[in-house]
């Protein structure tokens, strides 16, 4: 391309060329294995571009180009705007970290296929970046297929075995339906504009178009249900924990940190940047199913004994959140509150950024577990702390994050979110003033549950005793490794303790996306104080918070030391007196759930294995499963089933019989021919 | 900001430290009478925590540093919840550090690290007490949060000081509200502060413990700063209620004349609400840990009670 496009855009389509190359590159790698070791460190350095490309972008106008790609005619457009760099810059900060962890892992992990595994990782790279840069739906659905596909093969990358085969089949399953409706809504999109058919594909026709109140929703909805797939949405949820334990765990990372993020993309785009009316019932039904899913991702990662499923599970209880601040969006911007709009958009946005760091930082750090013990089921680890310090500390951070306490990065958002709560008092429906203190009630709920799930997996994990004698001899994570989970750690840190700055840095994206914002956004404070409105309404410090910890602990260990004295006596455990301490007597992951599989029986399924009372040698197990499974899945399954069969009736094998249909379906056209 | 300020935010900090296993020892010495007997006297929790930091502590071999750092952050974030809570005057310069969802949040950072250090040295009974602290916690929690929306919508902030300020300013002198708020929030401050019904303080028989089994490791100058947090904490949700429901007497000038006569008020609200803390834990029984969750969820469904009250009277 002869011309430039400006920097941002140029670096960003310069790591798109480079995530190429080291695809086609990788396909070398059994001839030269020496070309594995740089291969992902070199991709890495794509992420860092991303970066700061879209650190550049954000502040600047949108920058648009037409690539002479594509079919002939219809030709790729890209633009790089603010909604785009801030999900580049989430893309960049994650897939940096998930490329240097994967640098180390190869280098464990003999994979056999690490040809194939680089060349769908790359491709899967490349594909992410183009889908935040599409600007039109044929370009945008060709960079989601790719994406897809090779995801999909990531996925399988273990394809010996049965199970994951089939999760992989699962994903490719939703991943489509998906695919089909989010066709559908740019369609929809489509057909109802006047313009050519040369240029009634791109988002910029779309975005000159406004629909009717009939029409939007009808966009709105097959965007809901296809982003939704995508996002993992109470009910289309089902592939996250059948999929992200099969995955390799750099896969499992970018599943949850990146690819659940794109669907939270397409919907901000098409619902915020391409509709230009909102209306204010779909804000209600992307509320409900929000708390819904949060609500139900956390109760059942709560119950889980797998550390990957119940990482799944809470990433679709983030997912949740994510969703409710949207749905609170949608609603406030109907009502045209425009600066509680952008509160809501904020806790939004601030909380993609934030599941991206924690949620990958907690997935690479699984698999640094899974590497050194081999194991995935909690109920196989513990004392983890003693054998792998580094791991555990930044474990230590991702958790405290996720679980949402000051002066982490979790909290800021569900701060942000719960003050948009807190605002939304003045809709002039009665019935909806009534029902969002029931929406805030759900998010504390759930912000509980998150804490209890997380110290659940930190203390099984890493606390205690080694459960299996194994446990021993695990050695903790590599160089590579090391630095990909603190850039992650480093990055839950700035994120919580500097949120004005954030805040700050994404606020093009706000302004993109609801018109007429006052100057300041939602947000009056300054870097060290965080204030959604005055500060007499609302105000948080974190630096000030961790400093005030800090000192008084620094105050009380010197005044300790200084008064009494600093001897400590090493002993056996107490355990009030009782002598001989097994690790089987620790709690186990089910034994952790258990009160919480008591109290929610009834949003679980749990099938329990019971011994007759002459058993010799009794089994007691207890299995929860997804009641979704049965309530919606299995149905549709029976019901294709049922259906299938009643088309076979038609087909008799004679040829008269088939001779008849014919005639038939003639005689029904001339009949109803116009 | 200026330094008449910083003093009054200095003396809240000093108090709370001071003063807190005041309260405690007021407290066990109310229950003492009601149960018939001569008791210890207010000053036992200062002679405990002088025993606990002269003695050495016993850590074990299993243990590793989270174990020993936890007694000092859950004293730390104590120290900080006790001095963002306006007690005696609303000028407190550290009040926008947090505001009421922040306060939940230090809970809640406090609990985190004390349910992960019992779990550390891998004892039955640490992860056992881990569980059930987590359990309570994570019905607590939101249930306060709730309470704590109720004034935040009738003062239309979450800032602490600007509700208290609100609330003494108010023209209504009881809002219907406000009355399913502070039975929710009675409650809160039961299963929090390790009460009965929820916890007894008193207790000795491992089997029934949810605290008290969490931080059975610990011994010396450990146990003494998490007995002193905990004395810290039960002064901090008491003063959170005082400041929610009955704020008449907090100063909102910030002058030093009037300190001693906002002090007194703070006494008596506090020895007051000892005395009724005593009393009330004399009229229960411990309750089933699975009648718990029941007694939590009666808590969380008066405080969303009250916010519906609060959108359908308006007041």
């Amino acid at each position: 391309m002869s011309m430039s496009l400006g920097l941002p855009l140029d670096l960003v389509l310069g790591t798109l060329v480079l995530w190429l190359v080291l695809a086609l590159v990788s396909l070398t790698t059994p001839r030269y294995p020496w070309i594995t070791r740089a291969l992902f460190p070199t991709g890495a350095l794509g992420g860092l571009a991303l970066t700061v490309a879209g650190l550049m972008a954000i502040g600047q106008a949108p920058v648009v180009c037409t690539l002479p790609l594509g079919l002939p005619g219809l030709p790729f457009h890209l633009r790089l705007d603010a909604l785009s760099a801030i999900f580049i810059i989430l893309f960049g900060v994650t897939t940096f970290s998930i490329s240097l962890y994967t640098a180390g892992y190869l280098e464990r992990e003999h994979y056999p296929a690490v040809a194939r595994m680089a060349l769908q990782y790359h491709v899967l790279l490349a594909s992410i970046a183009l889908i935040f840069l599409a600007d039109d739906a044929y370009v945008f659905m060709v960079a989601w297929e790719t994406m897809a596909l090779s995801s999909y093969f990531l996925i399988v990358t273990d394809h010996h075995s049965a199970a994951v085969r089939k999760a992989g089949f699962l994903y490719l399953l939703i991943e489509h339906v998906g695919a089909l409706a989010i066709l559908l809504a740019f369609g929809v999109m489509q057909i109802s504009m006047h313009h050519g058919i040369e240029t009634g594909y791109t988002f910029h026709v779309m975005r000159s178009v406004t629909l009717g109140p009939g029409m939007a929703s009808a966009v709105f909805f097959l965007a809901l249900l296809g982003f939704g797939a995508k996002a993992g949405f109470l009910p289309l949820h089902v592939w996250l924990p059948e999929a992200h334990p099969v995955a390799p765990s750099p896969i499992s990372a970018l599943l949850s940190g990146v690819l659940l993020k794109i669907g939270i993309y397409g919907l901000l785009r098409v619902v915020f940047d391409l509709l230009h009316i909102q209306i204010w019932w779909w804000g209600v039904v992307t509320l409900a199913i929000g708390l819904a899913t949060a609500l139900f991702g956390a109760i059942y990662s709560a119950v889980q004994s797998d550390m990957k499923r119940l990482l799944a599970y809470s990433s679709i209880e983030n997912m949740g959140l994510i969703m409710t601040g949207m749905g609170l969006t949608i609603l406030f911007l109907s009502y045209h509150m425009n600066v509680l709009a952008a509160l809501a958009l904020t806790a939004t946005i601030y909380h993609c950024l934030n599941h991206a760091l924690f949620k990958t930082l907690l997935f690479l750090g699984t698999g640094s577990v899974l590497h050194a013990t081999g194991e995935r089921s909690l109920g196989k680890l513990g004392g983890l702390i003693h054998r792998m310090p580094w791991v555990a500390f930044i474990m230590l951070i991702g958790t405290l994050a996720i679980a949402g306490v000051p002066p982490l990065n979790g909290f800021v958002s569900e701060w942000l979110l719960l003050q948009a709560f807190l605002g939304a008092t003045v809709f002039p429906h009665p019935y909806l003033n009534m029902a969002v203190p029931l929406g805030a009630a759900v998010v504390a709920l759930v912000a509980g549950l998150a804490a209890y799930v997380m110290v659940k997996f930190y203390g099984i994990v890493f606390l205690g005793h080694p459960r299996e004698p194994k446990l021993n001899q695990a050695t903790d994570a590599g160089p590579w490794e090391r630095m990909a989970l603190t850039w992650l750690a480093v990055g839950c840190l700035l994120l919580g303790l500097f949120p004005a700055f954030v805040i700050g840095i994404f606020r093009p994206t706000l302004r993109l996306l609801i018109a007429h914002l006052p100057n300041h956004g939602a947000m009056y404070g300054h870097w060290l104080l965080l204030a959604p409105a005055a500060t007499t309404r609302a105000s948080y410090m974190p630096i000030a918070f961790l400093g005030a910890i800090c000192l008084t602990v620094l105050i009380a260990f010197i005044a300790v030391r200084l008064l009494f004295h600093r001897r400590t006596r090493r002993s056996t455990a107490w355990n009030c007196g009782y002598p001989s301490l097994t690790a089987r007597m620790q709690d186990t992951a089910e034994g952790f759930g258990q009160p919480i599989r008591h109290i929610f029986a009834s949003f679980l399924r749990v099938r329990r294995l019971l011994p007759t009372p002459d058993d010799n040698l009794p089994i007691y197990s207890s299995q929860v499963e997804d009641r979704t499974w049965y309530a919606l899945y299995l149905p549709i399954a029976r019901a294709v089933a049922w259906m299938t069969e009643a088309v076979a009736l038609l087909r008799r094998r004679r040829i008269a019989i088939y001779l008849l249909y014919s005639f038939v379906t003639l005689l029904v056209l001339i009949v109803f021919a116009p | 900001m200026n330094t008449d300020n910083i003093l009054l935010q200095l003396t809240q900090f000093v108090l709370i430290v001071a003063v807190a296993p005041l309260l405690t020892g007021w407290v066990g010495q109310c229950r003492a009478w009601l149960a018939n007997r001569p008791g210890a006297g207010v000053l036992q929790p200062y002679r405990v925590l002088r025993k606990l930091f002269n003695k050495d502590p016993v850590v074990a071999h299993e243990a590793s540093l989270l174990f020993r750092v936890t007694p000092y952050i859950v004293f730390g974030g104590m120290c900080l919840a006790g001095t963002i809570v306006p007690m005696f005057s609303t000028g407190l310069p550290f009040a926008p550090v947090a505001d009421a969802i922040a306060l939940v949040g230090i809970f809640a950072f406090a609990k985190i690290f004390s349910a992960l250090a019992a779990m550390d040295v891998g004892t039955a009974f640490g992860s056992m007490g881990a569980r059930r602290e987590m359990l309570v916690g994570f019905l607590a929690e939101p249930a306060l949060l709730m309470v704590l929306f109720t004034p935040a919508l009738i003062s239309h902030s979450t800032s602490l000081t600007a509700i208290v300020v609100s609330l003494t300013t108010a023209k209504l002198v009881l809002y219907p509200s406000m009355a399913f708020a502070a039975a929710a929030y009675v409650m809160v401050l039961l299963a929090e502060t390790s009460r009965i019904p929820v916890d007894n303080p008193d207790t000795h028989l491992e089997l029934t413990m949810i605290h008290g089994a969490m931080t059975i490791e610990y011994s010396g100058r450990y146990l003494a700063l998490i007995e002193w947090a905990n004395a810290i904490k039960l002064l901090t949700y008491i003063a959170i209620g005082i400041a929610l429901f009955v704020p008449w007497g907090i100063s909102s000038s910030g002058h030093w004349s009037e300190l001693p006569f906002t002090l007194t008020i703070l006494a008596i609200k506090a020895t007051a609400a000892g005395f009724a803390l005593a009393f009330l834990e004399t009229l229960l029984a411990k309750l089933r840990l699975f009648r718990v969750p029941e007694f939590l969820g009666t808590a969380f469904m008066l405080a969303v009670l009250g916010l519906l009250v609060h959108f359908l009277l308006g007041a």
